[in-house]
């Protein structure tokens, strides 16, 4: 791949590097300053790109170090850990579930939901439903499952117990599960 | 006899235990539970099905 080309290549992986690190960081400004920085970083080091993974792969991963950087300075800052608190409360009751513990409503038949996968119309939904989510659960759910940061690394930044990161993964799930089911696998589809 | 089963877990303490799979190795007697629960409740293993594949999609939407 030749200068043009792979400058090419990161341009054209520009947006959806934005699209992680906005849901990552909840702060547009710091998002565009955090995917300039990798940009930059992967023109500078672009010889360490192998073309075994993918450009998009590799820009993930320095994007990945960019963002856990922008997240430990804005660490300091202790608004956040007052929100992470409201929004971790393990008391929080349940809705999804009645008092003997059986659920509300069990979840719905999705069918066969690989399908969904290859339509564009359906990341639209995991999109949206990925922006419904609270703050700074998205926040760490994108660690999670977008950066593929192992727990223990996620809990070390943030400062969180297991146990916390456990519960706030749990309510991500929960929540994007109940999302998508109403936006995409509840409706007459075929 | 079988919905015994789905007494020694509930369904919230197996929707929890099914998403802890995958942050964290569950004990053996966790997962023992928790399969003996899914065996018997179609609602959880649908349930557990959806988060695997909301995996897949994240993962998708990653690649």
């Amino acid at each position: 791949m030749d200068a043009a080309q792979f400058a090419d290549e990161l341009d054209q992986n520009r947006r959806y590097l934005l699209r992680v690190a906005r849901l990552q960081l909840r702060d547009a400004d710091l998002a565009e300053d955090v995917v300039q920085d990798t940009l930059l970083a992967a023109l500078g080091a672009r010889e360490g790109f192998t073309g075994r993974s993918s450009v998009k792969t590799w820009l993930t991963g320095i994007l990945k170090h960019k963002i856990v950087d922008a997240i430990r300075r804005k660490q300091r800052q202790p608004v956040v850990a007052a929100s992470f608190d409201e929004e971790t409360d393990l008391d929080d009751f349940d809705p999804l579930f009645k008092d003997n513990g059986a659920w509300q409503a069990p979840p719905a038949d999705w069918g066969d939901p690989e399908n969904a996968l290859s339509q564009q119309e359906f990341m639209g939904v995991m999109e949206l439903c990925l922006d419904r989510l609270p703050p700074n659960t998205a926040r760490v759910f994108v660690m999670r499952e977008v950066l593929e940061l192992e727990t223990d690394e996620i809990c070390k930044e943030l400062r969180i117990t297991p146990n916390n990161l456990w519960v706030i993964l749990y309510r991500a799930r929960m929540a994007l599960r109940q999302c998508i089911e109403q936006n995409w696998f509840s409706g007459p589809r075929t | 006899m079988l919905h015994r089963l789905t007494h020694v877990l509930s369904c919230r303490e197996a929707a929890r235990l099914v998403s802890e799979a995958q942050d964290r190795p569950l004990t053996v007697t966790e997962r023992v539970k928790l399969r003996l629960h899914l065996f018997v409740c179609s609602g959880c293993s649908r349930f557990a099905r959806q988060i695997e594949f909301l995996r897949d999609a994240v993962a998708r939407f990653r690649t």
